[in-house]
């Protein structure tokens, strides 16, 4: 199921590009690029009005409240410039990583399915989460065990995953649920906290694993094992 | 003036011509000696828009006053340090962190928009004082909050609580600042009068302070953010009432403010992208009083002049009147003044972020304000007499009647628990009181680790952030207050609140640096009230001369009572620290298994004001516990050393609820038990809730206990070994007295908040 690299990227590796987009409103840009070089490879600011992916070799949607997100979130930031090039790359394979807002643009977007509602207690809520890797089979899940236990923050307001029962049991049955909770933080269907595409190369999940990055600031390091595994990815890209 | 304007604008002109006209200027809540002295000043009646500014800019939100002859204490007892490098007066404080970097941060109250609409009040409190720290160049880093409600069972306390936690959480999360902590405390005397205290905290590097000076005659003068409407005009709308009676739209406009975060996220983001590139002559934010302050403080701390062409400023609702416009109180806007050379670059940049700015006019060398408005002057003043020069009052002072009934109302004659079963049951009373109890439900709806620097937030004695990644530097901040302790004597209870937050920031490995205040009190028309005032000041400025740590800014909030009832004089503290390497701060817990668990400083029979007076007897009398500033100095140079030598695992600040709360809240944080073993002699109850000051718990690694021991002999701090942690029990236990499971302190911690909500 692993993601295509395209040709033109294969000779990166551990020297990945790795873009972070900033929209109006996105607040863990700067966490991103820190997680991306905690993990050796080189974080690359990408600016939502500029139809430019500077030549990334695998791209981060941050968390925040992209435009404010007043419509529902992830809506306006779907239309931006730098959505529509990333769009076309993830169809060719480009590793997409969408977090919080991130991952309600994936799904505006229709990278991913379903969408991310109200939580079911109808708070915000700042709580450490534990999920467990359901598939490693993904482009940004490789460096994990499968069925491994992992914390990450998760901290939003409208997280509780929903879909049809058919996208659900397609998403089962296909493996393509990435990250399920231990402790369902927000009503979730099917305690699902992240999903992936078909090829597997585009992942969106609620919990935040650039802030479990270094065991001085996260409630664990499990985070760093997101980028590790684009970065395999992108190393076995080179090497096939 | 073009013929959409059809009504007569109160022009400079038309004031010289008509001196005789009423104005309501007593409905504005000017004296009328006040008033006089206005027309004095311009030599004429002002205009409306110039009498909606004076009356604004005398307020005592905007003048303090009723404060500033007491206030002056911190200029004059603060001490000298070269780390302050901007103090009381500028929007925030300043201090140097070290060779590069500075930290600016203050404290502020929005305490009565929060009754009135408890989320937007709270919202637009916390979005106020971000920008008052972006104002002095800074990028924001993180928030705090303090927040008092009236008693935790009271209907209206289950209305204004979920919507502050809402509105500060909303916001900070939205805006993206980590909040790291604070507190929030129930008592019957804010019932009607929450007290919402907001803090703020900026990083920058050294030379990119800004300047809120409108200096270099010709530079321009632009409105940069939201567009302006008619939010919080409040007061002026008088003025609309009493000379437009048909314009029914007059009483319809909202009183709150609405604040709305992602402008204000967009306006850091393009400020500093500004600051950056040297863009920026002068900054001030716009706050309470909008235009008219921003405008007038601007214009008198520079060149003394300034042309605004009023009509520019876009807005937001029709049919705004110059004076509202002057008035409005609209959030996420600051104004900038840039050489006109670099206007157009910096009209760019904003609207790269999507934000508006406008060029609304010029600095003069007329030693005026000046405001046309479609070309009629409508403001002709001297900025420095609304900004600088209003009214200063000496008010009456009396010292209560009561106080020496209330002083011998001691809460030490109070009947106790007798026997172990009772004490036991004190212990699981206090930890589910309100105010002791877990505060999970309000902290979880705070992001705290945006920006990925938050090494401690709540529940831990201080947040810690920090600075730089690759040297480690970081700060540490704690605010605190104690109202009951205010009420029992003003001057140590302020000095209480200024040694507790001073102790926290300690307690987590930092040496405290720098102070700000958030004085919460009721009306000053009434002399018991500005004694409270008085002693209060008073007690923080003598406290912060011999800690030797500067006040540097803060905010004064007075008229917080219902009726003829005022709030307790709550003082609000806020101190920073600074610590060498983040990767030594000391955090709340019990260490490893075998560790020693040890008590620094010294217990005595201190219960009057205490929390288990009010929980267990609503008893609030007696003479409050005494501050040893001397010993808080040495207690805070110990653990520091302590920090830094890794000679200590966990600490934890003794506070409300003495040692029972402190011992509770580390088995809390800790997946351990603790056995205690009190000293010989001493009466369990009270060595247990004696709420004395300067004394923490600490938790000492093993194969330390003699080198700490040392050191606090050698530093004159008492330190009393009370027992180990423990694996094999979970929970509390008290050698000869009783034991407590961990899932029976969990039972009575945690949960309460929420389900006093009805969650």
């Amino acid at each position: 199921m692993s993601g295509v690299v395209p040709e033109e990227r294969r000779d990166r590796g551990t020297g990945a590009r790795v873009g972070v987009v900033t929209f109006p409103g996105s607040l863990d840009d700067r966490d991103a690029a820190r997680a991306v070089r905690l993990s050796g490879a080189e974080p690359v600011s990408l600016w939502h009005d500029e139809a430019a992916l500077r030549s990334v070799d695998a791209v981060i949607l941050p968390g925040g409240f992209s435009y404010g997100d007043y419509l529902r979130c992830g809506a306006i930031a779907r239309f931006s410039e730098v959505m529509g090039l990333i769009a076309d790359a993830a169809k060719s394979g480009l590793p997409v990583l969408g977090v919080c807002n991130g991952f309600q643009v994936l799904c505006e977007s229709h990278l991913l399915p379903g969408a991310l509602v109200r939580n079911a207690h109808l708070r915000y809520r700042n709580r450490p989460a534990r999920m467990r890797v359901e598939t490693a089979k993904t482009a940004w899940t490789r460096a994990y065990g499968e069925g491994a236990e992992v914390v990450f923050p998760a901290k939003h307001g409208e997280g509780r995953y929903v879909a049809d029962e058919a996208t659900l049991d397609e998403l089962e049955s296909a493996g393509r649920v990435v990250f399920r909770y231990l402790d369902n933080p927000n009503g979730a269907m099917r305690d699902i906290a992240g999903v992936c595409n078909e090829a597997g190369n585009v992942v969106g999940l609620m919990p935040h694993p650039e802030h479990a990055v270094e065991a001085l600031t996260g409630p664990s390091t499990d985070g760093l094992g997101v980028v590790a595994s684009v970065l395999a990815h992108l190393n076995e890209g080179a090497v096939r | 003036m073009t013929s959409r304007f059809n009504v007569v604008v109160d022009s400079v002109g038309v004031a010289s011509a008509t001196p005789d006209e009423k104005q309501p200027y007593a409905e504005l809540g000017l004296k009328e000696d006040e008033y006089e002295r206005i027309r004095d000043v311009l030599g004429r009646r002002p205009t409306q828009s110039e009498l909606a500014m004076y009356s604004i800019m005398w307020s005592e939100h905007c003048s303090y006053k009723s404060s500033k002859v007491h206030l002056r204490q911190f200029a004059r007892k603060n001490p000298k340090t070269d780390r302050l490098l901007a103090g009381i007066g500028e929007n925030a404080g300043v201090v140097a962190v070290d060779d590069e970097i500075a930290v600016t941060f203050k404290v502020e109250s929005h305490n009565h928009p929060s009754y009135v609409e408890p989320k937007q009040g709270a919202a637009t409190g916390v979005g106020g004082i971000i920008r008052d720290i972006l104002a002095m160049g800074a990028r924001p880093v993180a928030v705090m909050d303090s927040l008092r409600f009236g008693d935790a069972d009271h209907p209206d306390t289950a209305r204004v609580l979920p919507g502050v936690v809402d509105g500060v959480g909303h916001y900070g999360n939205c805006v993206g600042l980590p909040n790291i902590g604070g507190e929030t405390v129930f008592d019957p005397s804010y019932q009607g009068n929450p007290l919402v205290n907001a803090l703020s905290v900026g990083i920058m590097p050294r030379r990119r302070l800004q300047s809120m000076q409108a200096s270099g005659v010709g530079n321009a003068v632009i409105l940069l953010g939201a567009k302006t409407g008619r939010d919080g005009i409040g007061g002026v709308s008088v003025l609309a009432s009493a000379t437009f009676d048909e314009d029914g739209d007059a009483d319809s406009r909202p009183s709150v403010q609405v604040g709305d975060p992602f402008t204000e996220k967009l306006l850091i983001e393009s400020c500093l992208e500004l600051f950056d590139a040297g863009l920026v002559v002068g900054i001030q934010d716009l706050g309470g009083a909008g235009l008219t302050c921003a405008l007038s403080e601007t214009a008198a701390a520079g060149d003394g002049g300034m042309h605004v062409d009023l009509e520019r400023v876009p807005l937001r609702a029709a049919g705004m009147e110059p004076h509202d416009i002057l008035a409005s109180e609209s959030q996420e806007r600051m104004l900038l003044i840039v050489d006109p050379a670099h206007a157009e670059t910096v009209l760019k940049r904003a609207h790269r972020w999507g934000l508006l700015a406008t060029e609304i006019g010029t600095v003069t060398d007329s030693g005026r304000l000046v405001v046309d408005y479609h070309g009629q002057t409508v403001v002709d003043v001297p900025p420095a007499s609304l900004a600088d020069e209003g009214p200063v009052y000496e008010r009456p002072i009396a010292e209560p009647n009561d106080r020496a009934l209330v002083a011998v109302d001691r809460a030490e004659t109070l009947s106790r628990p007798s026997g172990d079963d009772e004490l036991r049951q004190t212990v699981l009373d206090m930890a589910a009181s309100p105010n002791l109890c877990d505060r999970t439900w309000v902290t979880e709806q705070y992001d705290s680790s945006v920006f990925g620097n938050t090494v401690l937030a709540a529940p831990h004695d201080a947040g810690v952030l920090r600075l730089d990644e690759r040297t480690g530097v970081g700060i540490a901040i704690s605010l605190d207050g104690n109202g009951r302790y205010a009420r029992l004597d003003p001057y140590s209870g302020a000095q209480s609140a200024l040694a507790e937050a001073y102790r926290n920031v300690a307690t987590t490995g930092a040496t405290p640096i720098a102070v700000t205040d958030c004085l919460n009190f009721g009306s000053p028309e009434d002399p018991h009230v500005m004694w409270q005032f008085e002693r209060a000041v008073t007690g923080i400025a003598d406290g912060c001369e011999r800690l030797g740590i500067p006040v540097t800014g803060g905010n004064v909030s007075f008229y917080n009572q219902t009726g003829r009832e005022a709030v307790h004089p709550t003082p609000v503290i806020g101190v920073l620290g600074v610590i060498d390497d983040v990767r030594g701060r000391i955090p709340v817990g019990l260490g490893e298994a075998g560790d020693t668990i040890a008590l620094l400083g010294t217990t005595a029979e201190e219960l009057s004001g205490s929390e288990w007076a009010w929980a267990a007897h609503r008893h609030l009398g007696g003479v409050p516990p005494k501050v040893d500033l001397d010993h808080e100095m040495k207690l805070a140079e110990l653990l520091a050393r302590l920090a830094s030598t890794e000679q200590i695992a966990a600490a934890h600040d003794l506070s409300e609820g003495g040692l029972s709360q402190a011992l509770v809240e580390a088995i809390m944080r800790s997946e351990l038990g603790a056995q205690v073993l009190l000293p010989e002699g001493v009466d369990p109850f009270t060595y247990l809730f004696s709420e004395s000051t300067g004394r923490v718990l600490i938790v000492i690694p093993r194969g330390q206990e003699v080198a700490v021991r040392g050191a606090c002999e050698q530093r004159g701090v008492p330190i009393t070994p009370l027992g180990v942690t423990d694996s094999s029990t979970d929970g509390l236990h008290l050698r000869d007295h009783f034991d407590i499971t961990r899932d029976d302190l969990a039972a009575a911690w945690k949960g309460r908040i929420g389900a006093g909500l009805g969650e």
